[in-house]
């Protein structure tokens, strides 16, 4: 992780805190990559790619995660405190402004109904991310019971996720060693 | 709104941090489960429109904590439950950021996301079951999830906003013209 220069503090807020500004609908992953790699050359490829897979297999949403790991990359916790504040503050106050017109709104006839089409919209693009998701795993017969499984214990039978996910994790994680590679290996 | 209320918040959201594999998708059916049921600080309308709310605006999905901790308790839910979604899974990220990178490509990493990938879409899946038992009161609401599934699968490029108006927009010309 050697470093060609200091990236500033500032610099590190201004350019997460566009790609948190203009984020709809998620493949902000590759917009963190556009900038970081290719417009502002704070790393190279090589350092970043390991970051989006960290990003992904850790809790938490992917794009802050990988905001996270940048920042870090860069300066430390305060780089990655930086990369994380910066990416939410627009949204955070956009958001809250969009939350308390809401409530002013509420009373229009014909608001709510028109808010369970927005809803079920974002469901549908939702479940097409669900989907995404699920077809790498139909190759796999444990990935497969792993995400039925799953699936059944919290959205049918309404287990608390937490236990769920320290019984599934550590088993899912056991039924994948065995195919397991090191990068490089076939 | 008082301290007890603000605890609790992070009670219910920082567990749910560490646990989110997969995104936000993976809270929505526990956070219901939490604010809906048991503690019915919002109604399940109210959960549906706070989720709706979060995925129109930019920002990542699990803002819709933050919705629900503003509903709840103001801007002070607002920041506690943002601080109780974010800082726990956060930390745990920066923590393993060390160790990863310099174990980049061993064969670890590879199960982990062999392992972890498979729960997170399960659980993508139970939070869309979730929302959409809240969103299907008729069979309006259900034909615009599998529509917008479908075409979101079929043709990637269209900005997510045109399906939100456009859903938004069929809800209320049926309301209007019904």
């Amino acid at each position: 992780m050697d470093q060609t220069r200091r990236v500033p503090l500032s610099e590190i807020y201004r350019t997460f805190f566009v790609i948190g500004l203009f984020s709809f609908g998620g493949g902000l992953v590759s917009w963190i990559y556009r900038d970081a790699v290719d417009v502002r050359k704070w790393m190279s490829r090589e350092d970043f790619l390991p970051g989006v897979a960290l990003a992904q297999v850790m809790p938490g949403v992917s794009s802050t995660n990988c905001a996270i790991y940048v920042g870090q990359i860069l300066r430390g916790w305060m780089g990655a405190l930086t990369a994380i504040t910066a990416m939410l503050s627009a949204p955070f106050v956009i958001s809250l402004g969009a939350a308390w017109a809401y409530k002013s709104l509420l009373h229009i006839p014909g608001f709510q109904e028109t808010m369970v089409g927005v809803a079920a919209a974002a469901i549908g693009m939702l479940m097409r991310t669900g989907v995404e998701a699920a077809r790498p795993q139909l190759r796999d017969i444990s990935a497969m019971a792993v995400m039925i499984a799953s699936f059944l214990a919290v959205g049918v039978f309404r287990f608390p996720l937490v236990p769920v996910i320290c019984v599934m994790g550590p088993i899912s994680i056991a039924l994948a060693w065995p195919n397991a590679k090191a990068e490089g290996e076939q | 709104m008082n301290a007890d209320t603000l605890i609790r918040i992070f009670t219910i959201i920082a567990p749910l941090s560490l646990a989110s594999f997969g995104g936000a998708s993976s809270i929505y059916a526990p956070m219901q489960h939490e604010v809906v049921d048991i503690e019915k600080w919002i109604t399940a309308r109210e959960f549906l429109d706070l989720f709706a709310i979060s995925r129109a605006m930019p920002g990542p999905g699990s803002l819709f904590c933050t919705l629900v901790g503003w509903q709840v308790a103001g801007l002070a839910g607002a920041i506690v439950a943002s601080i109780a979604i974010y800082l726990p899974s956060s930390i745990v990220v920066y923590g393993v950021g060390h160790v990863w990178s310099r174990h980049r490509g061993k064969r670890w990493h590879n199960a982990l996301e062999k392992g972890l990938n498979p729960l997170g879409a399960g659980l993508l899946f139970a939070g869309v079951v979730t929302l959409a038992k809240l969103a299907s009161d008729g069979f309006l609401p259900i034909a615009i999830i599998g529509v917008v599934c479908a075409l979101n699968v079929w043709k990637p490029k269209i900005h997510p906003v045109v399906f939100l108006i456009g859903g938004g927009a069929l809800c209320y010309g049926t309301y209007a013209f019904a």
